[in-house]
């Protein structure tokens, strides 16, 4: 995650005109590195609070349909610790965290660090295939759309947009399966039969990526093409471009070369504050799909409720939304000159 | 026009690539290997906690257990009564504390002789370590010592008498594998290193956390190796996309269906439906009086709820025949102890005289009687003022719950009782019962095959001794109730023993605590065209899945001579990797296509920017 900020730092622009560049710069990259960091703070605190404020007891709901003696449950609620003040599993929950410790799970008697580690590439896999593609096809569709204002193309493709980004994923990704007819697999991220093998075995996470992907993108790509298609037809009563027609230039060349690249800025910060929020969005696909990601971490945490688990699953959710936030910030004033200047 | 040129040539070479890519799987898989192990593949819709038979508490953890590790006696397939497992025979002494097990000659998967030892140490460790209690501490409880006087003989002495003795829920463990294991919460003890070896029928030899346990057969089996090679539990989080893998012949056996998608399954080609007898029974708490283990009123229960009379109006105005026909969907059966009938030998069912037969004119007549007139309202007053008006606690998210509300409440409405639906999340319905602030409550228990632990928590001993830590279920404290539960707890004689615990249920239903409304089935279904049989337990209209056992498992026959063929079904059928390549073909083509106009379109541009 501090990877990702340093790796923004270092994507200044070289600018030799810009005399303030340097300090500028960096107290800006500080000013809102700390504003991350505080906000991160909060996440803690809130999590903490929050799922503690849920009604009812872990150790009973854990227990629950199964022979137990008032002993067992005592000694469960010692193990778990409980049953010590409030304030002490805070500043306990807090040590922990500073060592990188984000405690045991309750359920699953395992490190929450490795299991969320342990969960995170699977939906970096998926969030970053249907991200990639999203892209891709919402902004070609979105140019698209613009450019031919008020065409059957632009309003079929406008509905059906708007019709795939209100669905239900859940409901998407069951109908998906269903209209399938078992061409793809039910659950998972690989086939307990495939033989061994990098090629054989790339192909089964291939197989059974197709279906969550698809659910995936075909719920997020709306939003790229229509906040594409919004940007481009502001810029397209611009003066320079009637000045780039004008000037003889075919029409596409006028939309590729001149149009498109300022109509991106919003459209790329949208894409990495919406980053954060797809990963936390994934909860639903990849229950549906037993994809074994964060999402259908979290969904597991919470029917626990595995309160360890909980607060690593937030943390690391609302995490990714904070980082990506300072990104788009970050990438925002790299890319538009104006904000840079101001 | 040369840079034109050349850009075609890198097309064609990319298109060409990804054709070549796409068709791949087609050219890659070959035909299915001959001799395919045959593999039972189980779908699971609930979370894998442990595989560490220790800490397994979840339903689908506890029965991959039982077949990893035999216990010492088990409840047979035929009519759940205990049968010989590891012991071969068992003595209780003529005062029923001491308890002697002879054990067979048996090995355990690696090789190693299993031994009375193996069994010691279990039950030792479970002792002696509150960690090691977990998923089945209650087993040991009356244990004083248990020792192994030699590898063929166990001996354990209780401090008072336990009928469960015959049906210890207990795996045995390999001492070898599990006396260097100090921290039995720890998760190396959920590894294949450690639960890998073991004296079941199939033994775990994979596991992906929460995602898959694999199972080979165990050629050092006594009872003899199984039919069915490898036996694979996959999780499934969404029962839906579950039954779709039934359908497409990607899992082969699947439990915990709803009515409506059993129903869907019902008749489908090569499918066969399990409709078995459930081992919960649903039930609607009524609060006598919530009090603690010093006799302490607790919670804030209507009082008029404490006149048995109002309860026995209350049973008598609800009808379970209509619950299982409108919101169970068929799938149940009627009610009478809490014992279900599944375990027919200590399942009470009340006669004709006791029976709480539906009458709403009869509930009235009788709240009339018992000075309860109705107000100008309609709604009864108690003699001391108060109106008959309760609430109803019930899981918010549960459909039956939500249902069942409905009806009780039309059904008391027409007694002159009010009704508040007050339906919340588990963890708050849990909070309020558990506390003794509920009037009416909605709740319901699995049971065991053997009925002390659900009898127990009927008794005053675990009366709560803290306010919210209460192992009772419904507040009940009876002495004539208590009397009848010790003498059965203390019998060894089956026969005897079944008729305490009868006359116990009997005592209970006579006193409404609670109304058991119905036993819910178990529905569940199966791949018949690829097992032609699969052992249920009670092998008459009993379940496959979450048994006390593990017949089915060790019991299953593949189907025929297509048995290898199916073991292939894993992976894809050919068929669909030529569709998946063609499709990708088509697409390449079309990008290509597009691609190539616009190419056209933008050629010239090209050439003079």
């Amino acid at each position: 995650m501090t990877e990702a900020v340093s790796t923004a730092t270092g994507a200044e622009l070289p600018d030799p005109d810009e005399r303030r560049g340097g300090t500028g710069t960096l107290r800006f990259l500080a000013g809102k590195i700390g504003a991350g960091l505080v906000s991160l703070l909060l996440v803690v605190v809130l999590g903490f609070l929050l799922f503690r404020m849920i009604p009812g007891d872990p150790v009973t709901t854990m227990t629950r349909d199964r022979p137990t003696s008032p002993q067992q449950l005592a000694e469960l609620r010692a193990r778990l610790g409980v049953d010590k003040p409030m304030l002490q599993q805070f500043f306990d929950y807090f040590g922990g965290l500073l060592r990188g410790d984000l405690g045991t799970s309750y359920i699953y008697n395992r490190p929450v660090a490795a299991m969320i580690g342990e969960r995170v590439w699977p939906t970096v896999l998926l969030v970053g295939t249907a991200t990639v593609l999203a892209v891709v096809l919402g902004l070609w569709l979105g140019v698209r759309a613009a450019w031919k204002r008020g065409s059957a193309f632009d309003k079929v493709q406008t509905g059906v947009a708007l019709t795939l980004w209100s669905v239900p994923q859940f409901w998407l990704g069951l109908m998906l399966l269903i209209a399938t007819q078992g061409l793809f697999p039910s659950r998972g991220m690989t086939s307990p039969d495939t033989p061994p093998g990098f090629f054989t075995e790339a192909l089964d996470v291939a197989h059974h990526l197709t279906l969550p992907c698809l659910t995936l993108l075909a719920v997020i790509y709306a939003q790229y093409m229509l906040v594409m298609r919004s940007s481009l037809l502001e810029e397209m009563n611009a003066d320079y471009l009637t000045t780039a027609r004008a000037k003889g230039l075919r029409d596409d060349l006028v939309r590729r070369r001149h149009a498109v690249p300022n109509a991106l800025l919003p459209t790329v910060t949208l894409v990495f504050l919406q980053f954060g929020l797809v990963v936390s969005g994934t909860v639903t696909v990849e229950a549906v799909f037993s994809w074994p990601g964060l999402g259908l971490l979290t969904f597991e945490a919470l029917r626990g409720p595995d309160l360890p688990l909980l607060q690593g699953v937030f943390l690391i959710l609302a995490g990714s939304v904070v980082v990506m936030n300072l990104f788009a910030e970050v990438l925002y004033r790299v890319l538009d000159p104006r904000v840079r200047a101001s | 026009m040369r840079a034109v040129r050349s850009t075609w040539r890198r097309r064609a070479a990319a298109l060409g690539a990804t054709a070549l890519v796409a068709a791949a799987p087609v050219l890659a898989i070959g035909p299915a290997q001959a001799q395919q192990p045959t593999v039972l593949r189980v779908a699971l819709v609930q979370s894998i906690d442990h595989l560490n038979p220790f800490t397994a508490s979840f339903a689908s953890t506890a029965m991959i257990g039982r077949i990893s590790w035999e216990f010492l006696t088990l409840p047979s397939a035929e009519d759940n009564l205990p049968t010989p497992g590891l012991a071969e025979t068992w003595t209780p002494s003529p005062d029923g504390l001491t308890w002697t097990f002879k054990i067979r000659e048996a090995k355990w998967s690696d090789g190693t002789p299993l031994t009375a030892k193996d069994a010691a140490f279990t039950f030792n460790r479970m002792m002696s370590d509150p960690a090691a209690r977990e998923a089945n501490g209650t087993f040991v409880e009356q244990f004083q010592t248990v020792t192994a006087t030699d590898d063929r003989t166990l001996t354990v002495t209780l401090k008072k008498p336990q009928a469960s003795m015959t049906a210890l829920d207990v795996p045995i463990v390999p001492e070898h594998i599990w006396s260097g294991v100090t921290d039995m919460a720890s998760p190396e003890t959920d590894t294949v290193a450690k639960v890998g070896v073991g004296s079941g029928p199939f033994t775990i030899t994979e596991y992906q956390t929460n995602q898959l346990v694999r199972m080979k057969a165990n050629p050092n089996y006594w009872r003899g190796a199984p039919k069915v090679d490898e036996l694979q539990f996959v999780k499934f989080d969404n029962a839906d996309a579950a039954v779709n893998a039934l359908k497409n012949g990607e899992v082969d056996l699947i439990n915990r269906l709803t009515s409506t998608q059993f129903d869907a399954l019902n008749g489908q080609p090569g499918i066969t439906t399990n409709k078995a007898v459930g081992r919960r029974y649903d039930e609607l708490l009524i609060n006598p009086g919530a009090q603690n283990f010093d006799r302490q009123p607790i919670g804030d229960g209507h009082p008029a709820l404490k006149d048995v009379r109002v309860r026995k109006a209350i049973a008598r105005a609800i009808d379970p025949a209509t619950i299982i026909d409108k919101v169970l969907g068929g799938y149940g059966e009627a009610p009478g102890g809490i014992v279900p009938p599944m375990f027919k030998t200590y399942h009470y069912a009340p006669g004709p005289a006791e029976k709480y037969t539906f009458d709403l004119a009869a509930a009235n007549a009788a709240l009339d009687q018992a000075g309860y007139p109705k107000g100008p309202d309609g709604i009864r007053v108690a003699p001391d003022g108060r109106k008959l008006e309760f609430r109803f606690t019930g899981h918010a998210t549960r459909d039956y719950d939500q249902r069942v509300v409905k009806y009780v409440a039309g059904w008391l409405g027409e007694i002159g009782i009010k009704i508040t639906e007050v339906l919340v999340s588990d963890n708050e319905v849990d909070e309020s019962t558990s506390a003794g602030n509920y009037d009416l409550a909605l709740s319901g228990w699995g049971t065991n095959p053997d009925p002390d632990y659900i009898l127990a928590k009927q008794t005053c001993s675990v009366l709560p001794a803290t306010a919210g830590s209460t192992s009772s279920n419904a507040f009940f404290c009876d002495a004539e109730y208590d009397r009848l539960y010790a003498l059965q707890a203390a019998e060894p004689d089956i026969a005897k023993r079944a008729e305490y615990a009868k006359q116990a249920q009997a005592r209970y239903y006579d006193q409404v605590p609670s109304v058991v409304l119905d036993y819910k089935s178990a529905l569940e279904a199966y791949r018949s065209d690829k097992f032609s049989e699969l052992t249920r337990q009670p092998v008459s209209g009993g379940a496959l899945m979450e048994q006390s056992g593990y017949w089915s498992f060790y019991g299953a026959v593949p189907a025929g001579e297509d048995a290898a063929a199916a073991g292939d079904s894993g992976g894809l059928p050919t068929v669909a990797w030529i569709a998946i390549g063609a499709g990708a073909v088509i697409l390449v083509v079309l990008i290509g296509v597009v691609v190539s106009r616009r190419g056209k379109s933008a050629g010239s541009a090209d050439d003079k920017e």
